[in-house]
């Protein structure tokens, strides 16, 4: 395992992995999102992990690193099975995590980010500020980071940031290092320099386990590859054996496991007509249709700005260009007030922090949005929206001892149908459901996702932000992909299908 | 949650006459009805101020410049008195609540417009009124032979057994509980600090709401400023010293959580009202008045406490939800979509 290792040429590190994980499940309440996976690490080897969103990486890496314990399985290093109890274990084991999106202090100096939580002590149990400033420096001298260790981490670029993120993680004596989606916040030049380290640590010996949606990041860094689907291992090898197009067919190719209640139904003249809709720095030129009684489908990555997108929709934040015509006539939205008179609402992706007021009744969470409608010159009509809440309340089949009762004593599920209960009684024409199924078990997906045909069929007409492939399939009468804030397609529902979308979504051409 | 809160609130009430009970142990007639009506005319003004504050603590606010409004907008209204004894009581006061507003909507306006957080806004307008209090009044006091009679007797003034200033309290009170709980200024007040993002999502503005708590409770401020100086006869820069922090003591023992969104209007009476019993009865029964601030600490701290503890009990309550669901095998899919 100590063989001395060129690192330029490619080489895909012994053939005997030093972790192996084996067996792994894990199950939520009503979610299994690691069902007996396997996977094995090798010394001086980059494996990739990949999967689309939900496929169970996270799960995986948090397993890894001591925050969840597994349900069953074993996780194997050198030939001896270890269990992580938590994330300290983990680290005392050899492990160590660079996230997408790294915690550290601002006020705090370079070296202290990187030893806070086991900073070298003197004999007299104090701070040993020399020993710390000197191996911080060695350290970042042995990643090429030309970064003082005396520096406050909030002079630092995001790049120079990054580095330090990456000095903390090799500050424990690690053998496996984990890299959550690294690339996430970091230009084309600074990837490069993120594929030197890497590079580096493979000639030292470590094994790497790097996650990346981007084909050309893996193509570019990684040796071998793992594919996870919806929970569980699909394929694994190496990756010049392996083609782009096969590792595609793995991450999507799948039978649709529920079938989607679609429900065909007559479209409309159109609705919305969205305009080279543009925001200074998360979207451009964003032009779409929406017609009466049309599911439309917006698929793209994990940030690639589809929230932001409707967010401007819907008022939250102001775009830079573009225009919104609204049944033919031109709209311009400046609040989410402005959207809702309107007839747009948006339902947001974390419900529990953006939509409802937890410490409030049900009846007043409903109300809250169609307040013009129960109040008389500012006056509250109690009556008119108890019977607002109740038609709803019985028309999302809402469980609930009253209507007075606040909504976080609510179920999951319940508090859901509040919210989507407090959007529908403003009347919408158009609503936006972003990751209406995120998180929730199968039986509530087909429950959101019939309720959904419902909408439709009553001649509202419904934007589904979502990144899971087989809902948008399943579901939209059209799909338009975004990437990197941009447009890559629509496309019809006749022509969807699971690669189109997934090369366009990935920049895979 | 609304039982808890109910709960809390009869418990103050049992607190209360316990107290008053115990007192009257020790003093007789602390507890005869002229005595206990005594006590509600002197909490007046604090119960007034707490309703104020308590608009601004809901939207996840606090304002510690209330007390210097106060003295500032006293000290104004006494001088205008003072020179020109003609104008009417009624622009007095009028003039006081107007005074009073704009103190507080600049205080809204540096926390709406320029994003200061609260606390830091209300620490600077604080000293800012006092000084103001001072320049205009060059350090003298205004004395009550300065003052007309109209002004110095309207509180005064018994109507029905109580005082106008106890009637003046309840009459705040009733306007705010048609304010807090039948107005959609008053439900955006609750939403705001509630879920501010969920009420900017349902189409609330969450920074005018909180503008215009602080507008509220510096209207309160001055009216309050006109109360204290006929009150007490005179007026100087130093009224009313550290009685924001009553008020504040006021909210928290009344159950008005800091974090925003959840308090009723009996819970900021009633906290206050507390404070006034203990105020009143320490002298009656010869303890210091350095007791009483310490006691009033204490207090709050196991107000504080209570309310945490409140807070904590709503985690995700997986448990809960697992065990309902398994009493209701129908609702699984619902409680597992936490």
């Amino acid at each position: 395992m100590t063989l001395p290792m060129p690192a330029a040429e490619p080489f895909a590190g012994n053939d005997v992995p030093i972790m192996e994980m084996r067996g792994i499940s894990k199950a939520f309440p009503g979610v299994k999102a690691l069902d007996d996976v396997e996977i094995s690490l090798h010394a001086g080897s980059v494996t990739a992990l990949i999967g689309e969103n939900g496929a169970g990486k996270s799960t995986l890496v948090k397993i890894l690193t001591g925050i969840y314990q597994p349900d069953s399985g074993e996780i194997v290093i050198d030939g001896r099975p270890v269990q992580f109890g938590s994330a300290e274990a983990a680290i005392r084991g050899g492990i160590t995590a660079i996230h997408q999106e790294t915690v550290l202090f601002d006020e705090l100096s370079v070296a202290e980010n990187i030893f806070l939580g086991h900073v070298p002590r003197t004999r007299f149990g104090l701070v040993n500020w020399k020993a710390m400033n000197a191996r911080a420096a060695a350290l970042l001298h042995s990643i090429d980071a030309p970064i003082s260790p005396y520096t406050r981490l909030k002079d630092l670029s995001i790049a120079q940031r990054h580095l330090v993120a990456i000095a903390r993680a090799l500050s424990v004596e690690a053998r496996v290092v984990i890299m959550d989606e690294p690339t996430a916040a970091l230009s084309h030049k600074e990837v490069e320099d993120l594929f030197r380290i890497i590079e580096r640590l493979k000639g030292q010996g470590k094994a790497i386990l790097f996650i990346s949606h981007k084909f050309e990041e893996v193509y570019g860094v990684a040796d071998r590859f793992a594919v996870f689907r919806d929970g569980r291992s699909i394929g694994s090898g190496l990756l010049a054996q392996t083609s782009q197009d096969q590792i595609v067919r793995m991450m999507v190719g799948r039978s649709v496991e529920h079938a989607f209640p679609k429900v065909d139904v007559a479209i409309g003249s159109t609705v919305l007509k969205v305009s080279g809709y543009s925001h200074p720095t998360e979207f451009d030129d964003i032009s779409f249709e929406l017609r009466r009684g049309e599911i439309f489908g917006i698929y793209g990555l994990v940030g690639a700005g589809r929230s932001e997108f409707c967010q401007a929709l819907f008022g939250v934040t102001r775009p830079s260009a573009g225009t919104v015509e609204l049944e033919g006539r031109r709209i311009d939205v400046r609040s989410p007030s402005d959207a809702v008179a309107a007839g747009i609402v948006y339902v947001p992706e974390e419900r529990g922090r953006h939509g409802a007021v937890l410490q409030m009744p049900i009846f007043q969470n409903i109300s809250m949005p169609s307040l013009s409608r129960t109040t008389r010159a500012g006056f509250l009509r109690q009556a008119e929206e108890f019977a607002m809440a109740r038609r709803y309340a019985e028309r999302l089949d809402l469980r609930a001892a009253a209507l007075s009762v606040p909504v976080g004593n609510l179920s999951g599920g319940n508090q859901q149908k509040v919210v989507i209960g407090k959007w529908l009684a403003t009347k919408p024409k158009v609503i936006i459901l972003d990751e209406p199924t995120k998180g929730i078990d199968i039986g509530s997906k087909a429950a959101v996702h019939a309720f959904m045909s419902e909408l439709a069929g009553e001649g509202l007409s419904v934007i589904m932000v979502s990144s899971e492939l087989p809902e948008i399939l399943g579901m939209s009468d059209r799909v338009l992909v975004m990437r990197e804030g941009r447009m890559a397609g629509t496309w019809n529902r006749a022509d969807l299908d699971a690669e189109t979308l997934v090369r366009a979504a990935t920049g895979n051409a | 949650m609304s039982r808890l809160l109910k709960h809390r609130e009869l418990l103050l009430v049992a607190i209360i006459v316990a107290l008053v009970a115990a007192f009257a142990y020790r003093a007789p007639g602390f507890a005869s009805p002229e005595s206990l009506a005594n006590i509600f005319n002197d909490t007046s003004i604090l119960i007034i101020l707490a309703l104020g504050q308590m608009a601004v603590v809901l939207t996840r606010s606090i304002d510690l410049s209330v007390a210097a409004n106060l003295s500032f907008t006293g000290m104004a209204i006494a001088m205008i008195n003072a020179a020109f004894p003609e104008i009417p009581l009624a622009i007095l006061i009028a003039a006081a609540l107007g005074i009073g507003a704009m103190l507080g909507a600049i205080n809204g306006l540096l926390v709406w417009k320029v994003n200061i957080p609260p606390i830091v806004v209300t620490l600077g307008t604080l000293t800012i009124y006092r000084g103001m209090a001072f320049v205009l009044s060059g350090g003298t006091w205004v004395n009550q032979n300065q003052m007309t009679p109209d002004f110095l007797n309207a509180p005064r003034l018994p109507v029905l057994g109580l005082p106008l200033l106890s009637w003046t309290a309840i009459l705040v009170v009733v306007v705010m509980v048609v304010l807090f709980t039948r107005t959609v200024f008053g439900r955006a007040l609750y939403a705001s600090g509630g879920n501010p993002t969920a009420a900017l999502y349902a189409g609330i503005d969450v920074g005018r709401t909180r503008f215009f708590a602080f507008v509220l409770s510096g209207a309160l401020a001055g009216l309050c400023g006109y109360l204290w100086v006929s009150r007490y006869a005179v007026a100087y820069v130093d009224i009313a010293v550290g009685f924001e922090l009553d008020t504040v003591a006021a909210c928290v023992i009344g159950g008005i959580s800091t974090l925003g969104g959840i308090g009723t209007i009996a819970g900021a009476v009633l906290g206050s009202l507390f404070l006034g019993v203990i105020k009143n009865a320490l002298p009656v029964i010869d303890i210091s008045p350095f007791w009483q601030m310490a006691i009033s600490g204490l207090v709050i701290i196991i107000a504080v406490t209570f309310n945490a503890r409140q807070e904590r009990r709503k985690g995700r309550m997986i448990l809960r939800d697992a065990a309902k669901s398994r009493a209701r095998p129908s609702e699984l899919a619902e409680g597992a979509a936490a």
